[in-house]
Parts: C-alpha cells; sequence; structure tokens
C-alpha cells in the first residue's frame, strides 16, 4: 500500500468528492465529516510520500499512472507523476492547509451559502484534488487540466456566493481563461519541438538537440511565463483577485487566497528549474534582467494599494499580490539564496495567509463587517482571535521568530548576493509599509485609537464601549481552533526553519545555481 | 480600454508569428511532433500494447487515461458548479417569478413533438453505438454522451423542461454523473488493489478470465462508460438550470 | 529565414497558411475578450480564442500522406486474438517484416508496426489532447454563462459598464462590503425602469 500513497492524495478527495454529492441532498450535515476525512486520507498519503521521498536515494520518486514504462526516449508514452521534494513539499502544505480550512468551514459555508453544502464540499475537495495534482505531476499537459480542474473549482466556489461575487468572478473566468490557454499555447509549442509532454523529456531533448536558439522555444517560454504570471496574480495582471477573493464566501477565500497563488508560483519554479532547465530560463532569454525591475514595480504598487484600503478582507487580497512580488522576485534575481528563500516563502506565505484568512473570517462572522470601523475593541471580546490573527500579521511584517521572518531573510540575502538592490529595497519598503499597516491594525483592534487619531479610552479593557461590546464572546471552537493550530504552524516552520531549508536545499543542490559569494 | 486591447493583440500577434517562421514544414514527417518516440510507439505498438485499433481511443483512455479522468472531472465541476451558482436559495426560491414579455404559453407544436417521437430513439441508439465502436472507429464515451445528452435537451425544446425532467431530473442526472466518476476511478482504483499503478488496466486480467491486453481493451470500454454517464447527465442538466436561469421549470 | 524565393511573406503565407490563420483567430478572440464591453460578447470572444488554439493543435498533428490514427484492417490487431495471445510478446518491430508484412497479419499473432507502417498514419496525441481542450473549454463557456446569468439576475444588465455603475452605487449606499439585497435590488429596478 505504501507504494501507492501518492495514489491516495488525488483518489482520497476525489471519491470524498463523489459522495458529497451524493449526499447533497438530503444528507446535507454529513458532507462536512467526509470532507474532513477524505482530507485526513489525503494527508496521511502526503505525508507517507514524503517520508518515502526523504529516504529513497535521488530523492524523487516516479509514479507512472496506467504502468507505462519511461524506456522510449524522449520519455513520455504514458502519464507520470515525479514526486521530488519541492513537489512534495508545496503538496504538503496545499493539503495541511486545506485540511485546517474544512475544520474551519462547518458553521460558515451553512451561514452563507445555505443549502448549497452538497455542492460547496464537492468542489472545495476537487479543488484540493486539483491543486495537489499539480505539485505532483511531471506531464506537461496533464499540468493544464491540472490547472483548469483547480479553476473550474475556483470559479464556482467564488460565484456561488453573493451577486457581488459573481460579478467578480466574471473578470477572473477571463483573465483565468486568457493565461490557462497561453499555458496551453506554450505547451503546444514544446510539443511541437520536443515531441513530447514530459517534463523531465522535454528537458532532455532541449539539452540534447540545443533547442536554446529556437524562436519557437523563446516563444513558448514567454507564453508558459505569461500564462503562469497572469494565473498567479502577478502585478499588472492582478486584477482579477482582490474583488474575487474578498467578496467570496469565508471559507472559499481561506481556502483559495493562501493556495492558488502560490501553487502557481510552484508552477513557475517547475518549469524554469525542470523543463526548460536553468541554462536556459536564466541565461537565454531576458526574463533575469527584466523581471526584477517588474517586481519592484509590482510590490510598490501592491503595498501602497494596500495601504489604501479601508477594509481588513481587501487589504488582505492586495498583500497577496505584494507577496506574489517577493516570490516571483526571489526566483528572478537567479541567485541560490534567492530560490531558496522563494520556495520557503511559498510555504510560509501560504501558512500565514492562511492564518489571516482565517482570522478575518471570524472577525466577518462576528461583526458582520470586515470594514476597519468595526474592529475597535475586539481585543477585549476575542484575545484568542485576535492572538492567532496577530501572529499571521507578524509574520508577514516579518518577525523572528515566525516564518516569514526567515523567509524574508533568504529572500533578502539572495538579493544582496545577486546585487539586485532594487529588489532589496523594494522588499525594505513593502516590509514597513505592513509594519504601517498592522500595527495600524493593533491601535484599532487592541487600543481602540479612532481614524482621527483620538483615543476614546485608555487601551487594556478601558475603552468606554458599551458592555454589550466588550463581553468576553470568543469565536466557537469549530472555528477557533484552526485559527490558533495554522498560528502554531506558522510559529513552528518558524522555529524548525533549517528542517525546511535543508530539504529545499537537497532540492536545489544539483542544479548549481550562482550563490554569488564565490565571485 | 480598447487602445490597450489593440496593444496588446499586435505585440502577441508579432510573437506568436515571430514563432511561425521557425516551426516544421507543412505536414513534414520528419517534425519532431511526428517523428519523435512518443508519437511513433502510439502508432506502432497500440496494437501490441492495448489491441484496440483505434489509436486515439487507446492513447484517450489508456495511455493518457489519467489526463481523459480529470477532463472527465472537469465536466462533473462544470455541472455542480452551474447548478450551485444558479440555485435559488430561500426566499428566491419560493418567489415565482412573473411571466416574461416573450414568453408565449403555446401547446407543443403537433409536428415537431412527432417528429421527436420518431427520432429520439434513433439519436438514442446511435448514442450506443457511438459509444460501443469507439475502439474500431471515431467516438468513444465524450461523443456518445453528448448524443445521449442532446436526445433529453430535444424533448426539452419540443415540449417543455418539465416533460424531460419526468424523464431525467436534475437531482438524479448529478447523481448519475457522479457514478460515471465512479465507474473511472473505481477501475482506476481496482487496478491499483489489484498490485498495479492507479489506473494500470492490465492488473484487471488477474480478475477476469482475458489476456493483459484485453483487459485493457475492455476496462477502456469500461472507463468510456463512465464517462458517458457524465457526459450525458451533465449535459443535460447545464441546458436544464441555463435555460431556466436556474429555477428548473418551463424551459426557453 | 529569408529563402531565396519569395522570402519571409511567401514562407508565412504559403507554406505555412493554417499558423496564419490560427493567429488571426487568437487575436479576434483576445481582442473581443479584451475590448468588448458586452459580456456575452466577451465569452464568444472566449470561445474563438480557445479554438484558435485548438487549430493550432489540430495543425501540428498533419502528416504528410498519412491516414487517420485508425488501424487498416490490414494491420488490424482486432479478431484475430481467439487464442494463444497470452503469451506472445511484442517483437522487435524492424527485423521480422519487410514489404510482405501488410499480408501477413491474418495468420500471425499481432505484431508492432514497421517503420514504413508507422508512416501511414497520422500522430493521434494532438487529436487527444484536443478532445480534452474542447471539452474544457465547453466547461468554462458553460460555467461563465452560468456567472453571466447570476449578474444579469441580480443586477440586471449585461454591460459591462453598466454592471460596474450598479456596483459603485449600491457600496456607495452603504459602506461596509455587505451590501443588503434591498439595495441591490432597488438599484436594478432603477436600471429597468431607466431602459423602459
Amino acid at each position: 500500500m505504501s507504494e501507492n500513497s501518492i495514489a491516495l492524495i488525488f483518489a482520497c478527495p476525489l471519491f470524498g468528492a463523489v459522495l458529497c454529492t451524493f449526499l447533497g441532498g438530503a444528507k446535507r450535515a454529513l458532507c462536512h465529516p467526509v470532507a474532513v476525512v477524505s482530507l485526513g486520507g489525503a494527508l496521511w498519503g502526503g505525508i507517507e510520500t514524503l517520508r518515502r521521498v526523504v529516504a529513497s536515494e535521488s530523492h524523487e520518486i516516479s509514479y507512472l499512472l496506467g504502468g507505462w514504462t519511461l524506456d522510449s526516449y524522449p520519455r513520455g508514452v504514458g502519464i507520470e507523476f515525479r514526486a521530488d521534494l519541492l513537489g512534495t513539499l508545496i503538496m504538503l502544505v496545499v493539503i495541511g492547509v486545506a485540511f485546517l480550512v474544512a475544520l474551519y468551514s462547518k458553521l460558515t459555508v451553512s451561514e452563507e451559502t445555505p443549502e448549497k453544502e452538497g455542492p460547496f464540499y464537492t468542489l472545495f475537495l476537487l479543488q484540493v484534488t486539483g491543486l495537489a495534482g499539480i505539485c505532483l505531476t511531471g506531464d506537461a499537459f496533464n499540468l493544464y487540466v491540472l490547472i483548469e480542474v483547480a479553476a473550474l473549482t475556483g470559479y464556482g466556489l467564488i460565484a456561488m456566493g453573493s451577486a457581488r461575487a459573481a460579478a467578480a468572478t466574471f473578470n477572473y473566468v477571463i483573465l483565468g481563461t486568457i493565461g490557462a490557454s497561453f499555458y496551453l499555447l506554450g505547451v503546444g509549442y514544446l510539443y511541437m519541438k520536443t515531441g513530447t509532454l514530459n517534463m523531465v523529456g522535454i528537458q532532455e531533448v532541449i539539452v540534447q538537440q540545443d533547442l536554446a536558439d529556437s524562436a519557437t522555444m523563446q516563444v513558448a517560454f514567454v507564453f508558459i511565463g505569461l500564462g503562469i504570471l497572469i494565473k498567479m496574480a502577478f502585478f499588472p495582471f492582478h486584477a482579477w483577485l482582490p474583488n474575487a477573493y474578498s467578496h467570496a464566501p469565508t471559507s472559499t477565500s481561506c481556502l483559495l487566497a493562501p493556495l492558488v497563488t502560490k501553487v502557481m508560483i510552484y508552477v513557475m519554479i517547475r518549469m524554469t528549474l525542470t523543463v526548460f532547465g536553468v541554462d536556459f530560463s536564466f541565461e537565454e532569454t531576458l526574463w533575469t534582467k527584466l523581471l526584477p525591475w517588474l517586481v519592484v514595480v509590482a510590490i510598490v504598487c501592491a503595498a501602497t494599494m494596500a495601504l489604501a484600503q479601508r477594509d481588513l478582507k481587501k487589504m488582505l487580497t492586495y498583500l497577496i499580490v505584494a507577496e506574489v512580488g517577493y516570490m516571483v522576485g526571489g526566483v528572478w534575481i537567479y541567485n541560490y539564496y534567492g530560490l531558496v528563500g522563494s520556495i520557503f516563502h511559498v510555504i510560509s506565505d501560504a501558512c500565514m495567509t492562511l492564518c489571516l484568512f482565517l482570522g478575518a473570517g471570524i472577525i466577518l462572522r462576528k461583526v458582520g463587517t470586515s470594514h476597519f470601523d468595526g474592529l475597535k475593541g475586539l481585543f477585549r471580546r476575542m484575545p484568542l482571535t485576535m492572538t492567532g490573527f496577530f501572529v499571521g500579521g507578524f509574520s508577514i511584517i516579518g518577525l523572528p521568530p515566525t516564518c516569514g521572518f526567515f523567509s524574508k531573510w533568504y529572500l533578502i540575502t539572495g538579493g544582496m548576493l545577486a546585487e539586485r538592490w532594487e529588489y532589496v529595497v523594494a522588499l525594505l519598503f513593502s516590509t514597513m509599509v505592513m509594519v504601517v499597516l498592522f500595527f495600524r491594525l493593533i491601535e484599532r483592534i487592541h487600543l481602540a485609537v479612532k481614524e482621527s487619531g483620538e483615543e476614546f479610552g485608555h487601551g487594556h479593557g478601558d475603552l468606554d464601549l458599551p458592555e454589550n461590546e466588550t463581553r468576553f464572546d470568543e469565536a466557537p471552537l469549530s472555528m477557533l481552533i484552526p485559527l490558533l493550530l495554522s498560528a502554531a504552524v506558522v510559529l513552528l516552520i518558524g522555529i524548525y526553519n533549517q528542517d525546511v531549508v535543508n530539504l529545499v536545499e537537497s532540492f536545489l543542490e544539483p542544479l548549481n545555481l550562482p550563490k554569488g559569494t564565490d565571485r | 480600454m480598447r487602445k490597450l486591447a489593440v496593444a496588446v493583440v499586435v505585440l502577441t500577434g508579432g510573437l506568436l508569428l515571430y514563432a511561425a517562421t521557425d516551426f516544421a514544414a507543412w505536414g513534414d514527417p520528419e517534425s519532431p511532433a511526428s517523428d519523435s518516440d512518443v508519437s511513433k510507439h502510439f502508432i506502432a505498438e497500440t496494437g501490441v500494447d492495448t489491441e484496440v485499433p483505434n489509436m486515439v481511443t487507446a492513447v484517450l483512455a489508456d495511455y493518457r487515461g489519467f489526463d481523459t479522468m480529470f477532463e472527465t472531472v472537469v465536466i462533473f465541476i462544470a455541472g455542480i458548479a452551474i447548478l450551485a451558482i444558479l440555485k435559488l436559495t430561500g426566499k428566491d426560491a419560493t418567489k415565482t417569478p412573473g411571466k416574461r414579455k416573450d414568453e408565449v404559453d403555446d401547446a407543443p407544436d403537433l409536428i415537431v413533438t412527432h417528429t421527436v417521437r420518431l427520432l429520439v430513439p434513433i439519436i438514442q441508439l446511435f448514442a450506443f453505438y457511438v459509444l460501443a465502436h469507439g475502439h474500431v472507429s471515431p467516438g468513444g464515451g465524450f461523443q456518445g454522451g453528448v448524443i445521449m445528452g442532446a436526445s433529453f435537451i430535444l424533448v426539452a425544446l419540443a415540449w417543455d423542461l418539465p416533460r424531460a425532467m419526468d424523464r431525467l431530473s436534475v437531482d438524479r442526472a448529478i447523481l448519475l454523473a457522479g457514478v460515471g466518476i465512479l465507474i473511472y476511478a473505481g477501475i482506476g482504483l481496482l487496478a491499483m488493489f489489484l498490485g498495479g499503478e492507479f489506473l494500470d488496466y492490465a492488473e484487471l486480467s488477474t480478475i477476469f478470465p482475458v489476456s493483459r491486453e484485453m483487459a485493457r481493451y475492455h476496462a477502456m470500454l469500461g472507463v468510456e462508460i463512465g464517462v458517458a454517464f457524465t457526459v450525458t447527465t451533465v449535459m443535460f442538466a447545464i441546458y436544464a438550470s441555463l435555460s431556466s436561469k436556474g429555477r428548473l421549470e418551463g424551459g426557453l | 529565414m529569408f529563402g531565396e524565393d519569395g522570402g519571409l511573406l511567401r514562407e508565412l503565407l504559403v507554406e505555412r497558411f493554417n499558423y496564419c490563420i490560427y493567429v488571426v483567430l487568437l487575436l479576434i478572440g483576445l481582442y473581443a475578450m479584451i475590448a468588448k464591453n458586452n459580456l456575452i460578447k466577451k465569452l464568444i470572444g472566449m470561445s474563438i480564442f480557445q479554438t484558435a488554439i485548438i487549430l493550432f493543435y489540430v495543425s501540428l498533428g498533419v502528416k504528410e500522406g498519412a491516414s487517420i490514427p485508425i488501424y487498416k484492417p490490414e494491420h488490424d490487431p482486432h479478431g484475430h486474438h481467439a487464442e494463444d495471445h497470452a503469451d506472445h510478446k511484442p517483437k522487435d518491430a524492424n527485423a521480422s517484416s519487410s514489404a510482405s508484412a501488410d499480408a501477413h497479419d491474418d495468420h500471425h499473432e499481432v505484431q508492432a508496426l514497421t517503420d514504413e507502417q508507422t508512416r501511414q498514419y497520422a500522430n493521434p496525441l494532438p487529436h487527444v489532447l484536443m478532445l480534452t481542450a474542447i471539452v474544457v473549454g465547453v466547461a468554462t463557456l458553460g460555467v461563465a454563462l452560468a456567472v453571466v446569468q447570476r449578474i444579469y439576475r441580480a443586477y440586471g444588465t449585461i454591460e459591462e459598464d453598466e454592471v460596474m455603475k450598479a456596483i459603485m452605487e449600491e457600496s456607495q449606499g452603504i459602506p461596509s462590503t455587505k451590501g443588503s439585497p434591498k439595495s441591490k435590488k432597488g438599484a436594478s429596478k432603477k436600471r429597468k425602469a431607466k431602459k423602459a
């Protein structure tokens, strides 16, 4: 059974999803436990897979779907799942986050989308199937299919909420389709030149036939890159994200916000490192020169727009756009430590974004609005929730010992060693903005300062608020526990950061990336 | 917006045409896509591996069966998502909307209904033919499923939606779509439990009295039937909810 | 790139006609998706866009002198596997056959095709990929249409700028993000009244 642990990762949520459809009518209440149990099964499969990948000699496992051989040259007769350290780590994050959100979602789903529990959990589980599959697949076209699985479930999950959410979904559909189609077109170009769809097979052919100069390959690179950048909401293409995520039902935004953009960054890393190869991606294209400057623009603009928001959820969505800039930059400064930071930041950003969105969901449910005006004195009412929320906030700022500190540390180190000062400055600028953002929030939530700066209490319990607004009124346990768990994960990844980084490094070590120190 | 669109279009077009000059010559049998071992394997070995004469079916349902499973899942997702997006809940559900101006309450046309009465059985029979004959001629689960779904849509067009929903209610359609996924993934899982990898149909020969090649042949028919279930039912469900704006009554 | 006889234009228009057509289709679709104001027109653009990519893949599968990827009767493995095929192994593709290979199949066990025979069939892979892409396109279109219907139900219009205006009015009415359903309906009613 152990050798099939990879199959469990997608089979469990898939069967769970079908079961949720069957239960969706009369036995709606059972959908939630089914979702939790099937994600638990997937989580087990994921952990087992990671254990096997770490134990194996080459740090990668091939799982041949349908049992077809790899003997042909270039390989790729059947579809292959390749679990290496990078993919397995991200996959585990995907399933872990989804598991926590599934626990959390019990109340919000039946409140915000009544009578739709069946479809909600079906789409929820299929979303996880798609995202986890993206992290493991070794086939470029299979990746496209899985991207579309994730995208379509995303459209459904967002649009089943309010009408405003549906209006936001439409932009998402249009931009998402352009992105995915560009990717598909790029894969077609790759297939035309290499004759295979297997990622490793494509890489082999590129190296052996020296296809780097070919116009087709260059254009393929541009289209695949552009498609993925659109999908991950990189700054000029981010238009779909803020509205879609801030108006989506709570559980939906908790699932999509931490995962979708990060998984797309994983796809970009996979494409540059595994499919096109380090030499082609970084040496033969203009992206290394061009993209860090775009990243600077992206980070500065997104951070500034986050500053302008007066709505908690909206603000968080702009933070996601800024964070996407961090990670894209970490890849394209073309430095070993930058890439370590990028991969580590994918993991830690998923955890801390989850933390923030879970917290924001609780606030939205308790207060009825996520506008800043509604936040005053919340610490008194919900001390545990707010503690969890602030752990996520501190991690976004990058305070030790949260994981955000360490990933940002690697990113900045990489920027310095690669002598990309513009990137370093942009990172520091955005850190400043986040400090402002979160301490402004802390003021409101903790110390009760009005917009004008005038205090209306003395903080810490003496807020001059009516009795019913300061009464201890903590979130229900089913929502609180996942939030605190995710806060704990943020801290744990921070404390044990070296272990995660070691795994990332043993993936990156064979690639011979410049470390910047040997110059 | 228009200027932006023109700029994007010009840039994209330039890039695409630049790439087109580098493409392999038109129809060149020596081009990498046609000449690689992967493509040759599909053409030369399909008969040996699976005994299916239609290579497209074999590649679709076996070599790249995992893609096709998720393709079916995509259809399933579309059905579920459309129903969930358009479903009316709470207050809206009980409220009966006023009649639209262009809505006419005519009895179904005699000629149309009689023609459809004659056509539907033939269409459905043809759907089964396309499904079952997918191994030796163009066809298969998707094509057969779409034709089958069309027969239900035809009933809905000729009479009205409730008439078609008597035959296949939307709730039951979604259940059957799930059954289709279960058939497909179930065959994959069965192969896994018999000792192979997920979707390795050849392992089915250990419990069925056929050779490994014929096990693949028959399992492909099995998964195509699963696909047909999902496609048929989801096509109808999509039509039903889109044409009635989620009310699932009346019709166009 | 610039051949002696005709140069770039000839190379593009004559030898790669399909590749030009798909570019044109793709650009039409892309333009409609970005520039059009009507949501349905945007979706029509999306369909054209996806169809263009399908045309590209199908063009990629063209192979001169090749037939459709279904075995001709003489290569057909089906129908003669009644007995003792359980133990056969694929033969070395090149060794066993020559020009006479066409005739032998009726009596022999299934064999892999020779290179010569392989050349007679088109590559099945692009067709399979496009079957998937078509299905994905249909699914996306369906979901997008449902979203448009949902927008129409709420705002009473499918013109993008009018939807935007309705959303702005709605969010100005109530400062919080949660617009109450009442204001929504008010806005859409007003809109309808204006139209009438």
